[in-house]
């Protein structure tokens, strides 16, 4: 076990963010540790994306602290945050050798062998461009290099939103199969259902407000419910 | 092995029945090598540390044992074998007995039913 291990990796206090008059999110405290697949679950506009990005510096908070790693969020927590953006990232342009390049240039944990290992079972041509690729497989591509980081804290805004069932096997398979088992993986999603059982625990955000952080397994036994069925209760319209 | 998860059952406790059925049937044999917990866990679609938590429990049962660096193998103790398939049959017949003492049958009647059926089962 290496330093991480068992260590708060992403630690919340007080941590609010208001875009003008409207909170994203409100008094959150949250504390998630290495070696865990987190689910952060919640209905659209309930501040996944919002912490999400509050973790990767691409927002400030208004109120309160955000940790990574024990550090606030720069250049030193980019280094070890892998993190997958809810929509396309890389420029159309880009074939898929120099999306490959622009890893291995960017940062230094980038597995490469580990990439084209995985990307060899998509059988994409390497002259490919990211504009030609189906949704689908650019959203495997994306899921590919977040992966082939050596990371310690896996960012992952909506994985699975919008492949088919298939796709959405091959990607929990792949984040399974790569992620460091000392790092944290946080995984938000509305797909609660087809995420469920990779995961050791769940937060539930509720109009910007962590409601529940609990062991998936526990909230199966407590409940006798499913995560899924539990948060159709709670987040009933 | 196939896996299909319920609703509402924590998962540790169906990988351990799914494990015990398989090692009842022979398809892990007695003093086979588990695969690797990862390995069985991507196999199964789920977390790592869920099997791993299954896989000790099922060592607490005493129906798998590790050894310190090479792994974690079926046991080959026979009666603790013997003891898993009692458990298992026990399991059906006592789901049967509910169901027929539901339908009003008396336990000479399910013994009377059970060796007709058996028999019409045969064709004889």
């Amino acid at each position: 076990m290496n330093e991480y291990g068992n260590r708060t990796l992403l630690q919340c206090e007080n941590l609010t963010k208001c875009y003008g008059s409207t909170t994203a999110l409100e008094h959150v405290n949250l504390a998630l540790e290495g070696g865990r697949i987190v689910g952060l679950v919640g209905p659209n506009g309930s501040g996944k994306t919002t912490l999400i990005k509050l973790a990767q510096h691409l927002l400030t908070p208004s109120e309160g602290t955000i940790l990574v790693g024990g550090m606030a969020p720069g250049r030193e927590t980019k280094a070890i945050v892998s993190y997958l953006p809810d929509r396309d990232f890389l420029p159309q342009w880009m074939s898929l050798a120099d999306v490959l390049r622009f890893y291995e240039d960017f940062y230094t944990d980038f597995r490469r062998d580990r990439a084209e290992e995985m990307l060899a079972n998509l059988q994409i041509p390497n002259r490919t461009t990211i504009k030609k690729m189906s949704k689908g497989t650019r959203e495997k591509v994306q899921l590919i290099l977040t992966m082939s980081r050596d990371a310690m804290v896996y960012l992952l805004d909506e994985p699975i939103a919008g492949v088919d069932p298939a796709a959405r096997d091959y990607i929990l398979r792949t984040i399974l199969t790569n992620y460091n088992p000392e790092a944290l993986v946080l995984i938000s999603t509305h797909l609660i259902a087809d995420v469920e059982p990779v995961l050791d625990e769940v937060v539930f955000l509720k109009e910007g407000q962590v409601v529940l952080h609990q062991n998936a397994d526990a909230l199966r036994e407590e409940t006798g419910k499913s995560v899924d069925g539990y948060f159709r209760e709670v987040f009933k319209c | 092995m196939e896996w299909n998860f319920e609703a509402g059952v924590p998962i540790y406790l169906q990988l351990m029945d799914g494990f015990r059925q398989a090692i009842a049937r022979g398809e892990y044999p007695p003093g086979q090598k588990l695969p690797a917990v990862r390995d069985l866990a991507v196999e199964a679609g789920v977390n790592p540390n869920t099997m791993q938590r299954a896989l000790a429990e099922l060592e607490r049962e005493g129906l798998v044992y590790s050894m310190r660096t090479s792994g974690r193998f079926v046991t080959e103790d026979a009666n603790v074998l013997e003891t898993l398939k009692k458990e298992l049959s026990d399991a059906c017949f006592e789901a049967m007995y509910e169901k027929l003492t539901a339908l009003g049958m008396t336990e000479i009647e399910i013994r009377e039913a059970l060796d007709r059926w058996l028999l019409d089962r045969a064709g004889i």
